[in-house]
């Protein structure tokens, strides 16, 4: 490693070693969104680091206070954009948690499979733009890729390449069109072969693991202190993960491993989220096989909305039609705490309703809130260069840090 | 739906709480307490060190406004115990001030950052209390019910002075706000089966 520049600032007394205060943000490509970073620098080292956030405050939890839960459900999508069903999951499953209703079990499978697909985009634009921060090109635009092929999944089950609004409470909005499953089964066995390239980029190269390697060690005690989950608690080596732990939509049914790592290094964190890729392609893989029929939605029309072709034949969907349409449903008054595994870590939402058609408080959890507040604490006494790879590391994303 | 979660039993809260615990309450599959204000360091001091809840992190603090309530607010904190594999709901109201349990987990700093900027509740001790979400020299907080949702300022480009500037919020026409909630409280089916189970 080569010898830190020393700068000597003076103060505006004359006094030498003042510290250097450094604006990186809000505009930087390798902040990964509208990050506005103090460093406070000792020359080339980071004495203290002061993250700024909120640029991207749209006021989420305020607005889905003046909406109903059904027109709530968008704005999930709108907070993890790198990963939007894992949010509506994590809504969907809260509201179905007061309303006491199940998915159906076709529903649930469906949802396990567009978790991991969610999984796998959030990871491939993690992973690599975690390397083009260090300066790999190539990862990025092979990821990049692959993401295509996944949102185009999205697409022809939701319409919507990003903000699906698919994952409603009560089940799925409508069933897998033809084909799908096929093309999506097509897509894993390449995919697998992907990952292994990928990997000869970056897992045994030498540049990548000299910025990566014992840089930004969160050890386990800070890990739990500090509120990690994830990928980041997993790299730390406590081995945790809310679709073995505290399972929702049917994860206890699938065999999957958890990738543990040892260091909590950037290193680390890279390699479990490489694992984890190949993990979720196993989920995916079973969750076709097992593909089950019947319903997508629950038989309910005081939840789900009535088929199309019902309210040519009967009065009674076209009411129901109308007043899910106007009124939408009502919650029963309670709360809840309900969080899932998402790509990034637990995401939480405390909804409290209070019986009415809207939600009174919905507190949402977003993991990368916790984990950027570990960057004033990963980053002390490290180089600037490096601050780079520990942002890339969190994988950060700014629409569920501001919300 | 089914959450299969191992909460730790309402007597197992209540014994290491003791005298703290207002109430102690299971709600579904979850177990939420209520404590004095005052008591929120030591209560989740406790609750952490005492090796039969062993709450190791905590993953969530948010407020909740309760306007026309005695204390106003709610601050939940959300515990969560790897090793009993259990959640718990910590509630502490208040009127403006909490102590802070910086101290107890750190991870609690960002958060009561937040509920201080969105419901301007005061965390007693917390060594950074600033604003994080709004912008900086914001007034107000936001998340209060009695909080408009159009806000008061907007932001514009100044073309005279080539600059953004605050201006009172101006609508071209007014919030509409389209409350379908119908009066005739018919018996839901989803009420009948709250009501039954």
């Amino acid at each position: 490693m080569t010898e830190p520049v020393q700068v000597l600032v003076r103060d505006k007394d004359g006094k030498e070693g003042a510290p250097f205060t450094l604006n990186l943000g809000p505009q930087h490509p390798a902040a990964h969104g509208v990050l506005r970073l103090i460093l406070e620098m000792d020359g080339e080292v980071v004495e203290r680091a002061d993250p700024h956030i909120g640029l991207l405050h749209r006021g989420t939890e305020k607005l889905i206070e003046h909406k109903t839960y059904t027109q709530a459900l968008p704005y999930f999508d709108r907070l993890d954009y790198v990963a939007p069903m894992a949010s509506e999951q994590c809504f969907s499953l809260a509201i179905e948690k007061l309303l006491g209703i199940t998915p159906p079990e076709r529903a649930q499978v469906i949802r396990v499979l567009f978790a991991e697909i969610s999984r796998l985009l959030n990871h491939l634009l993690a992973v690599t733009t975690f390397a083009l921060d260090l300066g790999a090109i190539t990862p990025a635009l092979w990821g990049f890729e692959e993401r295509e092929k996944l949102m185009g999944f999205y697409e022809r089950v939701s319409g919507a390449r990003m903000h699906a609004n698919y994952i409603r409470a009560g089940g799925v909005a409508r069933d897998l069109p033809d084909g799908l499953l096929d093309d999506i089964e097509a897509f894993c066995t390449p995919f697998l072969k992907f990952l292994d390239d990928l990997e000869t980029l970056l897992t045994n190269n030498r540049i990548f693991k000299q910025r990566t390697v014992d840089i930004g060690i969160l050890t386990k005690e800070d890990a739990i202190a500090w509120g990690a989950s994830g990928a980041m608690l997993r790299a730390s080596g406590v081995a945790w993960d809310l679709r073995k732990s505290q399972p929702y939509d049917g994860y206890e049914t699938y065999d999957f491993d958890i990738p543990v790592g040892t260091t909590g290094d950037c290193y680390a964190r890279y390699l479990v989220r490489m694992a984890e890729m190949r993990q979720s392609v196993r989920i995916m893989r079973q969750a076709m096989v097992k593909m089950p029929t019947g319903r997508v939605m629950v038989d309910d029309f005081k939840v789900a909305m009535p088929e199309r072709e019902a309210l040519e034949k009967s009065m009674e969907a076209l009411i129901h039609h109308f007043k899910l349409a106007s009124e939408g449903y009502r919650v029963p008054r309670g709360a809840t705490y309900t969080a899932i595994e998402a790509p990034k870590g637990e995401f939480g939402v405390y909804l409290v309703a209070d019986g009415t058609n809207k939600p009174y408080r919905c507190k949402i959890r977003p993991p990368s809130f916790a984990h950027l507040q570990l960057l004033p604490l990963l980053a002390k006494d490290h180089m600037l260069a490096d601050v780079v790879a520990i942002i890339g590391s969190l994988d950060i994303v700014f629409g569920e840090i501001d919300r | 739906m089914t959450i299969a979660i191992n909460t730790p039993s309402a007597d197992a809260v209540r014994g290491v709480l003791g005298e703290s615990a207002v109430q102690v309450l299971l709600e579904r599959d979850e177990v939420t307490v209520i404590v004095p204000s005052k008591k929120i360091v030591e209560a989740m001091t406790a609750l952490r060190d005492d090796p039969r809840t062993a709450f190791h992190q905590v993953m969530d603090v948010g407020g909740v406004d309760y306007l026309a309530r005695q204390p106003r607010f709610d601050v939940a904190y959300q515990l969560l115990s790897l090793s009993h594999n259990g959640r718990l709901t910590v509630i502490a109201q208040t009127d403006a001030h909490v102590p802070s349990v910086v101290g107890v987990y750190p991870v609690a700093g960002w958060f009561e950052r937040e509920a201080f900027d969105l419901f301007g509740i005061v965390f007693d001790g917390h060594p950074d209390l600033r604003r994080i979400l709004t912008d900086y020299g914001f007034e107000g907080h936001p998340l209060r019910r009695d909080f408009p949702l159009v806000g008061f300022e907007e932001k514009v480009y100044d073309d005279l002075h080539a600059c953004v500037v605050s201006q009172p919020v101006t609508l071209q026409q007014d919030y509409r706000a389209f409350d379908a909630l119908s009066p005739w409280q018919g018996l839901t089916d989803v009420q009948k089966r709250e009501g039954g189970a």
